[in-house]
This record gives C-alpha cells, sequence and structure tokens, in this order.
C-alpha cells in the first residue's frame, strides 16, 4: 500500500520533468551514469572486477574449474553464468535461492557472454570429450541503484579480460591468459512516458513500463537482446535503443 | 593426497619468531574499515583486513519477516553471513551452507548484546554480511564490520564489538591467523569483545590448547580487539567530523 502511493509520487515527478526533458538526476535522455572499473579486485578468482555504474555497485569474479564438457560440445569448455541479488545491495532484494529476476539478469548477461562469443571456447578444451575448463561468472550485486543488466555485463567483461586460465594449480601445464576474442557490451533503457531513457536508475526502473537491454560487439553487430516489462516499444523506439545501443557500447568498452 | 600440505623445510615460526607473511606472534595483520561505503543500505562498512575484504550493511529497523519471528518486547537482530562463490580458492557452491548458518547465528547474538533492542519492538534489524575474498578470520571481521555498520545505521548501542582470533602454530600462540596459519595451524580461538564493559560476547575454539595456551591466546584477542576498536572508532569518525571550519548548514555547492 505505501510503496503504491511511492510509487505513484515518484511516477509523477518523474513524467513532470521528463516532459520537461530532464531526468531526476539531470542527465540527458542518451546519457549513461559516471564508470568506474576496478580490475583484479578479488585475489581469489581467477579474474574479478568491481563496478560502479552511478551508485549501482556490482562484484564480478570469474573461477574456472576442470570438468566434463558437454556431449554435444566435446571440444568446448562449458561457460555458467550466475547472479546473486543480495538483501545486503537492496531492500528489493530477498535472501534465498535465485529468482527470476536475478536468473534473468544472469542468463541476459550469459547470452551476451555466449553468443558474443567474448571467450574462444575451443581453447579452453583440455581433452575432447573428456576434460575441459568450467568457466564461472559470479555477478555479485553490492549496491542497487538499478540497472544491474549493464553494471553485470560490464563489469563481467572485465572480469573476463583480465582471468588468468589456473592450469599449473590443475597439473594442466602452464597458466595462461583467458582467451577473450570479444568484447560484447549491453546497454539498457527504459520507457517512461513515451521517452526513452538509457541506464535507469532504481527510481527510473520501478515506474518504467517496459525495459530493453541490447548487447552488441566491437564490429557494431548485436548478439544478444531482451525486453522486460509490461510495457511495450514501436519498432522506431527498438531501433532507437540499438542505436543507443551500439554508440553507448563502444564508449563503455573503451573503458574497460 | 600429493605428500605432506606444506612443503617440507617450511615452518609457520621460522629460526627468528617471525611467521610466513613477517609478523610477531602478536601481531595483527593490516586492518582498514570504511564505514559508510554502501548508498542504499541504512548503515554499512567494508573492511580490509590482511587479504580478507568484507561488505556489511545493515537494514532496519523494520517490519520483522517471518511475522511468527516478531518480539512484542524488543528487536530482532537478523545476521546473514555469506561468503562470495569467488571468494575462496575452490568455487563455493552460493547460498548457505552449515558453516555460514552457524557463522551467522553466532554473530546474531554477539551483536544482540550490544544493541538496544528493546527501543524497537516488533522490528528486525538485519545485518548482512557479505565476504568477497576470503583470507581466514572472515568471522570476525565480519563481526568488526558489522558492528561499525549498525552504528552507521545509527542504531543505538551500548558499544561496538570488536573481534579476532588467537590460535596456535608449530606450539606458539599467535594472534589473527592467517590463511596457511589457518590451514596447518593446530587451534583457533575467535573471540567478539566489548572492551567499555570488558566483556566477551563471541567465542569459539578448535583444536588442542593446554589450559595456558588458553589463557595467553584468550588475553592475546582481547588485547588486540581493543586496537581494532580504535580502526572501528576512527572509521566512524572520519565520516561523522567535519573538516575544521565546515558547519553541517548550508554547504550546497551550486
Amino acid at each position: 500500500m505505501a510503496k503504491n502511493v511511492m510509487a505513484d509520487l515518484k511516477r509523477d515527478h518523474i513524467t513532470k520533468l521528463l516532459s520537461k526533458g530532464m531526468r531526476i538526476d539531470g542527465r540527458k535522455f542518451d546519457e549513461p551514469r559516471p564508470l568506474t572499473v576496478e580490475k583484479d579486485f578479488v585475489q581469489s578468482a581467477e579474474g574479478s572486477a568491481r563496478v560502479h555504474l552511478g551508485d549501482t555497485d556490482v562484484v564480478v569474479g570469474v573461477k574456472l574449474m576442470v570438468g566434463q564438457p558437454f556431449g554435444d560440445t566435446p571440444n568446448k569448455g562449458v561457460l555458467t553464468t550466475n547472479a546473486e541479488l543480495k538483501p545486503l545491495a537492496s531492500e528489493a532484494f530477498e535472501s534465498g535461492p535465485p529468482d527470476q529476476r536475478s536468473i534473468e539478469v544472469a542468463r541476459v548477461i550469459d547470452r551476451g557472454i555466449r553468443e558474443g562469443k567474448a571467450v574462444d571456447m575451443e581453447k579452453l578444451c583440455i581433452e575432447p570429450e573428456k576434460e575441459v575448463w568450467i568457466m564461472f561468472v559470479d555477478v555479485h550485486a553490492i549496491d542497487y541503484d538499478g540497472n544491474l543488466f549493464d553494471a553485470g555485463n560490464i563489469a563481467a567483461m572485465a572480469a573476463l579480460k583480465c582471468a588468468v586460465v589456473p592450469a599449473k594449480r590443475a597439473k594442466k601445464g602452464e597458466d595462461y591468459p583467458l582467451p577473450v576474442s570479444h568484447v560484447p557490451i549491453s546497454v539498457t533503457a527504459v520507457k517512461i512516458d513515451g521517452h526513452i531513457l538509457v541506464d535507469p536508475t532504481y527510481d527510473e526502473e520501478i515506474v518504467a513500463e517496459a525495459r530493453l537491454t541490447v548487447t552488441s560487439n566491437e564490429k557494431g553487430d548485436l548478439c544478444a537482446m531482451q525486453k522486460g516489462g509490461s510495457g511495450s516499444f514501436t519498432p522506431d523506439e527498438v531501433l532507437k535503443v540499438v542505436e543507443l545501443s551500439r554508440k553507448i557500447g563502444a564508449d563503455i568498452r573503451s573503458k574497460i | 593426497m600429493g605428500g605432506t600440505p606444506l612443503p617440507d623445510g617450511i615452518k609457520l615460526i621460522d629460526e627468528n619468531g617471525k611467521r610466513l607473511d613477517g609478523r610477531r606472534p602478536d601481531e595483527l595483520r593490516p586492518l582498514k574499515i570504511e564505514a559508510g561505503a554502501l548508498k542504499r543500505a541504512n548503515g554499512s562498512a567494508y573492511l580490509e583486513w590482511g587479504n580478507n575484504k568484507v561488505m556489511a550493511a545493515v537494514y532496519g529497523p523494520r517490519e520483522c519477516h517471518p511475522r511468527h519471528m516478531q518480539d512484542p518486547t524488543k528487536a530482532l537482530v537478523q545476521c546473514h553471513y555469506n561468503m562470495a562463490s569467488f571468494s575462496v580458492d575452490d568455487r563455493k557452491r552460493p547460498g548457505p551452507d552449515r558453516r555460514s548458518q552457524e557463522i551467522s547465528k553466532i554473530t546474531s547474538e554477539a551483536l544482540t548484546h550490544v544493541v538496544f533492542t528493546e527501543y524497537f519492538p516488533k522490528t528486525s534489524i538485519d545485518v548482512y554480511i557479505e565476504v568477497l575474498q576470503a583470507n581466514a578470520g572472515t568471522r570476525c571481521a565480519g563481526l568488526t564490520a558489522a558492528s561499525v555498520a549498525l552504528a552507521d545505521a545509527g542504531i543505538p548501542m551500548r558499544d561496538l564489538v570488536a573481534s579476532c582470533a588467537a590460535g596456535k602454530i608449530d606450539d606458539t600462540v599467535v594472534l589473527d591467523l592467517g590463511k596457511e596459519e589457518d590451514n596447518f595451524g593446530q587451534a583457533d580461538i575467535p573471540v567478539g569483545y566489548i572492551p567499555r564493559d570488558d566483556e566477551i560476547v563471541l567465542l569459539q575454539m578448535d583444536g588442542d590448547l593446554t589450559a595456558d595456551q588458553f589463557k595467553t591466546g584468550l588475553n592475546m584477542a582481547i588485547e588486540a580487539c581493543k586496537k581494532i576498536y580504535d580502526v572501528q572508532r576512527d572509521a566512524l569518525k572520519r565520516k561523522y567530523t567535519l573538516p575544521a571550519g565546515k558547519t553541517d548548514e548550508g554547504g550546497g555547492v551550486n
């Protein structure tokens, strides 16, 4: 009840500002929040990064373990992406096994990495059909002010870029850098009252009608998308988000 | 098993009485605390202690879930200790295990002692401890960070809880075990302590100690807690003291 009143008040405030061409934090509609990337944040991980996207704070750790390949990809490593939306990060998150929201975040980030062919998975094969590297990308939300999709994607890519395959520890030869061949970057926009806003804050997310995440690679080609929310986008709006994603994605890529 | 875990010829304490990382027996690892590290939580603290990295956040007092746990006379302090999957060498499966459940319980109990729970009947004060990088001593690091986070949340408390472990390696009682010392040592005694009232609010022990060794270890841990307490207070002072010449009014820039 109280929550609904707050959401209504916020919605009024946000939409009033939008009609004057302003966002609550003073950004332009197509302007993402300030980004900082700290690589190698966690020494116990094979690769890691802490990313601040505005007040959203995410830590990603990459771990690699020797395991069995899937039957249909006997000469490829295995990618597992997991997102932990911890109650530490927001009152909106609850303890317990991953819920639908964190599974969606994990799967959208996973799709970017997988379909964007970020990692050359064939180079993670140790012995075809027998042994490959299992790569875990664990996304940990520490402080939540919206847009975990992009903060998580950026942190995951930064962590992959500095990851080292721990071959020596596993007695599989010498350590080597994780073979990262592409850097797919996701950019998320929301729609509020017909306006398209890039990199939404928490307040913008809760009043948004719909959300669209578009992941593109360094060539500007698209590798993953996800629409969320009960609202809709017109085809033109979708194309607009695609263009924004390619442009902003290139800028973000240069920072990690 | 591929031979002895600790390579031959390497001792946890060398002939000069120095430990693997060069510390003296009664020396703490470097400790840094930052109060108010997160925006969304009501209170928070980030702590780096040796190679441990721990974030603590406090939410509340707020409505108590589950409802049947509400206490009409006081607040419930509910601590949730969690290790990130990438915080250890072999990836930890996400989610609570028996060890973290136990740590959550004893940490909640230690903190309940210092919080004026009677001020907030029917509510819950939720304390989240997230271990991002683990290197022995995370329960002490978590408790130490959690007390700073509670104070940062403005929750009335009798005092801060400081926490540190003593242990035994190579038959010597030492302070604040590092990872190798924890793995190959002989005993571990985590202690949570309130300097002002000289009270112990957390105590565990495992391993093998004589009564005298225990006494030495306990005293060592208590003395260390007093130093840790100063670091906790400094962290809070840094956040809540205004720079000289500044007042808390106006102060807006543009």
